[in-house]
């Protein structure tokens, strides 16, 4: 399917990316020729078919409630771009969460 | 004597029997590394030259050379050594690391603005398997950012270039892992494979790459690009020295829950048991239109070697792998599009600030990822929503399933299967950046395996002409898939075909590559 | 947006008649109220849902972190095992199916308290399907009515960490900045979400407060709403009688289970307003002010919330084989509707052992039960002045070192007679002062607290006080019977109130004559 410049955006808001008019323009034709392509999936009649997320069916992977060392505080908020009274630091946050 | 034209398992035994030092042969790389391939040989860690100042001639494999380290941690295995300490095999065997790979004390960029200069707080089990095991890191290697491209051409750092033609791509994302033993620059290297970025650099760049068995190596500390398919592995100039390294690095761990428990197959034992009697299974799909008349050539060659060796040829259908690329190209932007989120700005790497949270996202992420990494995210965005999910995901999920079900199907005819492992010889820079969807098809013949988690590995099977360059003289891959956990297999029968063809997987005739 | 829960079938939800619940007076005719909870329980494990470091509440900021719980590129999560077996058992307590196999999802939303930008929780194979709650719903006269609230799902997930909003207002709105803590970042939680069967806010309230105890009892959690180790959001609409549903609103903020009332209570009353004069209820998040006692708009639903839910692929299935479900149902704890049975029996009214189940002092029953207290007086005494002062101190009552047995001493104490019930008092608070170091009766004697009914003793002092107040005697001889009262006061206050009230007045009389 052709995505409109009106798709795009849409979708770039889910993907959080601001994208240019210039971008959303150049995306628009790329990703319907990408899509395009990869609809021929659906030419595929796997009605009945489970899908496979994981390649090696492995089940109950799983840990002992034990606690293991945090990271030392400076490590973690070292590579923070802003840290503040040991926290890490956004600008005002408009939207609510979840 | 060269140091570096030696393979690790020669490195390896001159420095058992101590006719060289780790120190030595980590000189003899730094020495390599500084002369071709475009670094800033200052200091501990030494770096890339800024990408509008790399020059043609630079191969541009490294982005972060760990000299200081490297030095260090060899003369440590001198000392040990010395004092009769026994150490692992492949101890004081320098190699490189695909920066997709986090290890303390060098920044990890994953070939992205967006993780320029972050230190990443701990150590990939991968990294740390092969400190334990001794093996020296010369440094971080060059790649398509993260790891989406067929060509390194998509790293944010300028590209790496194909030590065969310095005027070619050396495949990708792995380039510059490919390129670094390629170029004579390790001898041994890392690289990680989602749909065939470690086969498809290692074909281009006349060199063994192996991708193994899905869960076998950790992914623990690998910056994930496709969670379901990533999969490191090694790189190196021969058969042996693949499968001694992928040795050191497989096996269970507690740290990634899609990491198998089974003990993984012994690599090295049947290396030198030979073929006779074996079925090779030449898959239908995988072959014919679409790939070059120089490729299926080499691989019309390949064949007629196995038979030579006492294999048997049968054709065997993958009825379904025709649809294996346009399924990758929906889970794998899928599984992208959220494990790409976490860049935001806030906790780690760049940021552009804004007014609002949202806003800093926003520009953050607009800002730090290169056009395919959104393009990626977009494409993944848009399969996972709401409306598109079932036709999308979901029905390449279901694919996947069948793709997985034709191997099995496969493996009850044929021992093996093969398949020219790219439909090309390496293409030109540049050549094909305008039209993502022809980059993606260069991974026709390496997807299917991924879908599937079986085990593959590429190694050269001789030389062929460029369709725009017919006196060129440029490497072909051959790709042996082996059913899972069957990694043993896939090594035996290519030592067995390396052993015969007598390739010597080094560039000739390149001034570039000729220093040594 | 049609009405479905998470797996895509059709709500359904029972009526306020089926329920026994009046509905709502409108001015253009009867409303039914219908309301779904969603509850959240952190669990108490001992480390995260994902990665091994602690839970540890109130610890320094991003200190209980690690490259999994921030987030770092490249780290993995792994399941805590204990996280599911205290999930199972929690299902289990409320009637729950244990799925045979079930998995776990990414759901896909931006929020810098979220460090990865997803959330691992799950989507359409939980762990726990339709459970129910039999909840005991007060009706006022000191009797209750029980109804029955159906659960859709208990699901698996992950809290998030928390912002501290900088700027003049200290909340969200208003903030210039936030500064983000991610040691709660990736604590095991649970969700718990009731079919709409409620129909009115004290069934609401009922169904919070057993939810409460019952993961209380099986020791999953503290479930402190104050600490949002438990929290509970609502989701309100009305509807004519035997009309399809109405669109809903999702009640946030609700801090307390009196404000969950509250809100529920007003957000019916609005949205009947709002109908009735002709508006319609938009599909809409709305914050309780607790102090205005209001809901308001917190933010349209747009119909572009899409959370992108696919299976996470880092994470691999988990499997409830019957014998693994079994071996964890024999770990079952006696369940709080079953306490509140064995208690009536014991000769505790309903009130207090709903109160003695709700505030945790079920094991102090029991010990002070099991050390030969009577039933009835242990809990008068836990849920009455126990409670009381352990309240005005600010304290728990492990805090405060009390324990079962001395309980059952106090009563002992009482029962032969050399405690009244006011020394008996003194005495608490005597206990509560040692924090348990001493026990009711070592401070009975420290502080010399005995009453005095040695017959001898007491005759004596008795004889005295006839004999100092002539006047008095005289009246109560005279038919003024009332006048003794003034008698016993003078014996108290020579005794320094020790005296056994009842056996002065006996005495006293017979002195009398």
């Amino acid at each position: 399917m052709a995505l409109s410049a009106d798709e795009v955006r849409h979708v770039a808001r889910l993907a959080r990316l601001a994208l240019t008019d210039a971008e959303v323009e150049a995306l628009a034709p790329q990703l319907s020729q990408i899509l395009a392509y990869a609809e021929q999936v659906g030419e595929v009649a796997a009605q009945d078919v489970e899908p496979t997320t994981h390649p090696f069916a492995l089940r109950d992977v799983s840990r002992p409630d034990e606690p293991q060392p945090s990271l030392p505080r400076e490590d973690v908020l070292a590579a923070a771009p802003h840290a503040e009274q040991d926290r890490f630091g956004v600008p005002r946050i408009v939207s609510e969460e979840g | 004597m060269v140091l570096t034209r030696l393979s690790a398992v020669e490195l390896a035994q001159k420095l058992r029997t101590k006719d060289v030092s780790a120190v030595e042969v980590v000189e003899a790389h730094l020495e390599r590394i500084a002369a071709i391939d475009g670094v800033v040989a200052d200091g501990d860690v030494w770096r890339a030259v800024p990408a509008d100042e790399l020059t043609s001639r630079d191969i541009h494999a490294y982005l972060h050379v760990t000299a200081a380290a490297a030095r260090e941690h060899a003369a440590d295995v001198d000392r040990r050594r010395a004092a009769g300490d026994d150490l692992g095999p492949l101890a004081g065997v320098p190699l490189a690391l695909k920066d997709v790979l986090t290890m303390r004390g060098a920044p990890t960029t994953v070939g992205s603005r967006m993780l320029e200069g972050w230190l990443p707080p701990y150590d990939a089990t991968v990294t740390e398997r092969l400190r334990a095991a001794d093996l020296v890191v010369l440094g971080k290697t060059n790649m398509d950012e993260f790891a989406m491209g067929s060509s390194t051409e998509n790293s944010a750092y300028g590209p790496t270039r194909n030590p065969w033609d310095l005027g070619r791509v050396p495949g990708g994302s792995s380039g510059g892992s490919a390129a670094a033993v390629a170029g004579l620059m390790a001898p041994l290297s890392i690289g990680t494979d989602t749909g065939g970025s470690i086969r498809q650099p290692a074909a281009l760049t006349g060199i063994v790459g192996a991708k193994p068995t899905y869960g076998t190596v950790s992914r623990y500390g690998l910056v994930a690009f496709a969670s379901s398919l990533d999969q490191a592995g090694p790189f190196a100039r021969t058969v042996e020295d693949a499968a001694h390294l992928q040795t050191l690095i497989h096996g269970h761990d507690p740290r990634d829950s899609t990491s198998i428990t089974d003990t993984p197959a012994d690599l090295l034992t049947t290396l030198r048991d030979g073929i006779d009697g074996l079925r090779i299974g030449v898959v239908t799909e995988l072959q014919g239109d679409g790939y070059e008349p120089g490729v299926r050539r080499v691989f019309e060659q390949a064949l007629e070697r196995f038979e030579r060796l006492g294999a048997k040829i049968v054709e065997v259908s993958l009825p379904h792998a025709g649809y294996g690329l346009p399924a990758y190209y929906l889970i794998a932007p899928s599984e992208a599009s959220s494990n790409l989120a976490r860049f935001d700005g806030v906790r780690y790497g760049l940021r552009v600030d804004a007014p609002t949270a949202e806003e800093m996202n926003a520009a953050t992420r607009a800002a730090g990822f290169g056009p395919e990494v959104k393009r990626r995210i977009m494409i993944g965005t848009h399969a996972l929503s709401s409306g598109y999910y079932d036709a999308y995901y979901l029905q390449a999920s279901k694919v996947r399933t069948l793709i997985a079900r034709d191997f099995a199907s496969a493996f009850e005819q044929a021992d093996v299967l093969v398949s020219p492992t790219s439909p090309t010889v390496a293409f030109g820079l540049g050549d094909k950046t305008a039209d993502p969807l022809a980059m993606y098809l260069n991974d026709v013949a390496t997807v299917p395996a991924s879908l599937a988690g079986t085990p593959a590995l590429s190694l050269p099977a001789g030389t062929a002409e460029a369709p725009d360059a017919p006196q060129a003289t440029l490497p072909v891959g051959l790709q042996i898939m082996a059913p899972l956990l069957r990694d043993d297999l896939m090594y035996r029968v290519g030592w067995a075909f390396e052993s015969d063809l007598g390739f010597t997987p080094i560039p000739a005739g390149d001034t570039a590559v000729e220093v040594a | 947006m049609s009405a479905t829960t998470m797996s895509g079938e059709p709500i359904s939800a029972t009526t306020a008649a089926e329920h026994g619940v009046d509905l709502l007076q409108g001015d253009t005719g009867e409303w039914e109220l219908v309301v779904g909870l969603e509850v959240h329980v952190e669990l108490q494990t001992r480390t995260k849902m994902w990665c091994g470091c602690s839970t540890d509440f109130g610890a320094d900021p991003n200190t209980n972190v690690c490259p999994v719980c921030t987030g770092q590129p490249g780290a993995l999560p792994v399941v805590n095992e204990q996280a599911v077996r205290d999930a199972t058992l929690l299902g289990l307590a409320l009637n729950g199916e244990i799925a045979p196999i079930c998995r776990f999802h990414r759901k896909n939303y931006f929020y810098p308290d979220l460090a990865k930008n997803y959330q691992i929780s799950q989507y359409d194979v939980p762990l726990v399907n339709d459970g129910w709650l039999d909840v005991e719903v007060p009706t006022g006269d000191g009797q209750s009515v029980s109804r029955r609230v159906r659960i859709e799902r208990l699901h698996m997930e992950e809290d998030t960490g928390k912002s501290l909003h900088v700027g003049d207002t200290g909340r969200l709105h208003g903030a210039d900045r936030s500064l983000i803590d991610y040691n709660r970042c990736g604590i095991p939680l649970l969700e718990i979400v009731s079919r709409p069967d409620i129909h009115d806010a004290d069934t609401a309230q009922a169904y919070l407060r057993e939810l409460q105890s019952i993961v209380r009892a099986t020791g999953v959690s503290d479930a402190r709403m104050e600490e949002g180790s438990i929290r509970c959001d609502a989701n309100v609409s009305v509807r004519r009688p035997g009309d399809e549903l109405g669109t809903r609103t999702e009640i946030k903020n609700l801090n307390s289970i009196r404000s969950l009332g509250r809100a529920i209570a007003y957000e019916a009353q609005r949205q009947i307003g709002v109908i009735e004069d002709g508006g319609t209820i938009v599909m809409e998040t709305r914050h309780w002010d607790e102090g205005r006692g209001v809901t308001e708009t917190l933010r349209v639903k747009e119909s572009v919330t899409d959370y992108r839910y696919f299976p996470d692929p880092d994470l691999v299935e988990i499997t409830s084989p019957a014998e693994k479900v079994e071996a964890i149902r024999t770990l079952l704890p006696e369940l709080p509707a079953a306490s509140r049975a064995r208690l009536g029996e014991a000769g505790v009214t309903p009130e207090q052992a709903a109160a003695i189940i709700a505030t945790g002092l079920l094991p102090w029953f029991d010990d002070a039960v099991a050390a030969g207290a009577d039933g009835a007086a242990a809990a008068n005494w836990l849920v009455g002045d126990i409670a009381g002062q352990l309240s005005a101190e600010g304290l728990r009552i492990e805090a405060a070192g009390l324990t079962g047995a001395h309980v059952a001493e106090l009563i002992a104490l009482i029962e032969d007679g050399t405690l009244s019930t006011k020394l008996a008092k003194q005495v608490v608070a005597g206990v509560i002062d040692a924090r348990g170091a001493k026990g009711p009766a070592q401070v009975a004697e420290d502080q010399g607290l005995r009453q005095v009914s040695d017959e001898g003793e007491l005759r004596t002092i008795v004889e005295q006080v006839v004999a100092a107040n002539a006047d008095t005697v005289e009246a109560i001889r005279g038919g003024n019977d009332k006048a003794i009262g003034a008698l016993v006061g003078q014996v108290m206050k020579e005794t320094r109130g020790q005296a056994d009230p009842r056996k002065t007045n006996e005495l006293l009389r017979e002195v009398i004559g």
